[in-house]
C-alpha cells in the first residue's frame, strides 16, 4: 500500500528537501521502518531508544492522531495522508 | 519605570529534553529531538542582586522579579500587570474544613482579569525586542483578551485565532480592542495546529508558539507573588488549573528558583492539578500512573481549559508526581456548584476554570491528598464575568415587584 507521508521542515534534511514522500506500508510501525530504509537516520529522529514515537512528535492519519487509533499498529491504506508533526503547541500540519 | 536593569540575566535557550543550546531567538522547538526550548538564566549573577530587600523596594507589579524574566531590556509592554490580591480565606476554609487556606486572585489581574496578562506582558516585550510588529495567538479566550488589550496599548497589530464557539464575553472582550479576530470552525487543538502553520509562513510573533519559551516564563510571577505574600514561605499545597499544563510547571519552577536564590527556606510544596472531567488528559494520566497522556476530545463548559492535546502535558504530569501532589477532575455540575460556593463564601466571581480548581480541591480533601491541617493555596486565574453563560438559569432570577413598599413587604414576609 502506498501512502503519502508529510515531513516537517526539520526532517527534510534527511529527505533531500522533499516535504511529501510516498511510502509502502501496512501500518505505522512498518511505515517508520520503510522510511528508515529509504532515508537513513529517520527512525532515530522519530523514535526514542525503546522504539516508541518520541514524546514530542505527533503522527496523524487523515488528520486523526494515531493515539486515538491503535498507535504503532494503526493500519494505513492506499491513499491515506500521514503527517509527522512536532507536538509543541499543538504541532504543525505541513 | 523605576526599575533600571544594568544587564540581562538570560544566557540563551536550551532544549528541555536533549539540552542542546540555542541563541536567544523566536524559536521554540529543538531541531534534533523536537523537545521544547526554555530560557536559561545566570542564577549566580541573579543571586547577587535579587534580595528580599531589593524586591520589597520595587513597585507592586510582576516586574519586581524582573531579573527572573527572559528580557534583555527593560519591559515595554504590560508595565502595570500583576501583584494581585492574596489573602487568607475564612468562610471558604471553614466550609471545607481547612485550617489554613489562602486564595491568590488573578481574576482581578490588570488589564484583562486573568493570569494571562502576565505571560502576554513578557511575550510582547520580547516580541518588541525582536523587532516583530505583528503579534498573534491561538487562544481559548483569556489569552485572546489579554493579547488584544496589551497589543492595543503597545501599538502593535494583533491577529487572534479562537475556536468559533467561545463564550460571547470573551469574543466581545477581544474585538473591543481592535484586533483582527478569526474564529475557527474547530476545537482549540485544531486552532493551534493552524496557527503553527501561519507562524511558519508569515513569521509573526505567535506568543504561545514561537515566543513560547519567553511567554511561559511570565506565569512564574504568579507564584513569586504567592511566596512573597505568604511571608517568604512556600505553602504545603497549591491547587492549579491546567489547560496546556504550562502554569503548574512554572509554579514548580518558581518555587525552586526562590529557594535556590535563598529567598525562601522551603521548596517542598505539593502541586495538585485540576481539569474538567470532559477534558482531563493530564489528570487522567496522573491517576492511571502514566508518564504520558492520551489526547482527548474536549467536552466541558470550562472552555478556557478545553485543550485535549496539552503542549506541556508531559511536564505537568512530571511536576505533579515529583512534588508528591495529586490531581482531580470536575464535572460540569461540580464546576457550577464550586463557582457558586466561591462566590457565596468569599465574594469572588471566578470563571469556569476557577470552579474546576475549587471542585478539585474539595475532592483532594475528601480523598486525603490534602490534609485539613496543612496550608493550601487555591489558584484563581480568571474572572466569572467572562463566562456568564455557564451560570444562566443556575443562580435564580430577581424577584419582580412594583415600586411600592407594600409590594416589598409582601415578598419580604413570604419566606
Amino acid at each position: 500500500m502506498s501512502v503519502i507521508v508529510r515531513v516537517p521542515t526539520p526532517l527534510r534534511k534527511l529527505t533531500n528537501g522533499q516535504g511529501e514522500i510516498p511510502v509502502n506500508a501496512k501500518n505505522i510501525a512498518e511505515l517508520i521502518e520503510n522510511l528508515e530504509k529509504n532515508y537513513p537516520g529517520m527512525k532515530a529522529r522519530l523514535c526514542d531508544d525503546s522504539g516508541n514515537v518520541r514524546k514530542f512528535i505527533n503522527i496523524f492519519i487523515n488528520e486523526e492522531d494515531i493515539r486515538f487509533k491503535q498507535n504503532m499498529q494503526t493500519t494505513v491504506k492506499e491513499g491515506d495522508d500521514v503527517s509527522i508533526v512536532p507536538a509543541i503547541a499543538g504541532g504543525k500540519r505541513l | 519605570m523605576s526599575i533600571t536593569k544594568t544587564k540581562s540575566y538570560t544566557l540563551g535557550l536550551r532544549c528541555r529534553e536533549c539540552l542542546k543550546e540555542y541563541p536567544i531567538q523566536p524559536h521554540h522547538v529543538c531541531e534534533d529531538c523536537f523537545g521544547p526550548l526554555e530560557a536559561v538564566y545566570d542564577y549566580a549573577a541573579i543571586k547577587k542582586v535579587l534580595t528580599r530587600e531589593k524586591i520589597l523596594s520595587r513597585k507592586h507589579t510582576m516586574w519586581r522579579y524582573q531579573e527572573l524574566l527572559p528580557l534583555d531590556q527593560d519591559p515595554t509592554v504590560g508595565l502595570e500587570v500583576g501583584y494581585t490580591p492574596f489573602y487568607r480565606s475564612r468562610r471558604l476554609a471553614q466550609t471545607l474544613g481547612l485550617k489554613e487556606l489562602y486564595i491568590k486572585n488573578d481574576a482581578v489581574n490588570f488589564p484583562t482579569l486573568s493570569f494571562k496578562d502576565r505571560v502576554v506582558a513578557v511575550a510582547l516585550s520580547k516580541a518588541k525586542e525582536f523587532g516583530m510588529n505583528i503579534v498573534a495567538c491561538a487562544s481559548t479566550g483569556n489569552l485572546a483578551n489579554s493579547l488584544a488589550a496589551n497589543a492595543a496599548q503597545a501599538g502593535l497589530e494583533s491577529y487572534i485565532f479562537i475556536p468559533a464557539d467561545l463564550e460571547q464575553g470573551k469574543v466581545l472582550g477581544t474585538l473591543v480592542f481592535g484586533s483582527h479576530v478569526i474564529g475557527i470552525r474547530g476545537n482549540y487543538d485544531e486552532v493551534n495546529r493552524l496557527c503553527s502553520e501561519i507562524a511558519d509562513k508569515y513569521g509573526w510573533a505567535f506568543v504561545n508558539i514561537n515566543i513560547r519559551p519567553f511567554y511561559g516564563e511570565g506565569s512564574k510571577t504568579y507564584t513569586y507573588e504567592i511566596l512573597e505574600q505568604l511571608g517568604w514561605r512556600a505553602p504545603q499545597h497549591v491547587v492549579v488549573p491546567m489547560a496546556g499544563g504550562s502554569l503548574i510547571t512554572k509554579v514548580k519552577k518558581a518555587i525552586k528558583e526562590f529557594y535556590d536564590l535563598g529567598l525562601t527556606e522551603d521548596a517542598s510544596t505539593k502541586m495538585h492539578g485540576a481539569q474538567a472531567e470532559g477534558c482531563g488528559p493530564i489528570v487522567h494520566a496522573v491517576i492511571a500512573g502514566n508518564d504520558l497522556f492520551k489526547p482527548e476530545k474536549p467536552n466541558t463548559i470550562a472552555k478556557s481549559l478545553a485543550i485535549g492535546n496539552p503542549a506541556d502535558g508531559y511536564y505537568a504530569i512530571k511536576a505533579i508526581k515529583e512534588s508528591g501532589g495529586w490531581a482531580a477532575t470536575a464535572t460540569d455540575e461540580e464546576i457550577v456548584e464550586a463557582m457558586k460556593l466561591l462566590a457565596t463564601t468569599e465574594g469572588i466571581f471566578t470563571e469556569t476554570a476557577g470552579g474546576v480548581t475549587l471542585a478539585a480541591l474539595k475532592k483532594l480533601i475528601q480523598s486525603g491528598h490534602i490534609p485539613p491541617d496543612e496550608s493550601v493555596v487555591l489558584s484563581i486565574t480568571g474572572n466569572g464575568l467572562k463566562t456568564q453563560e455557564a451560570l444562566v438559569g443556575k443562580v435564580g432570577v430577581p424577584e419582580l415587584i412594583d415600586a411600592k413598599l407594600s409590594e416589598f413587604d409582601r415578598i419580604y414576609k413570604k419566606p
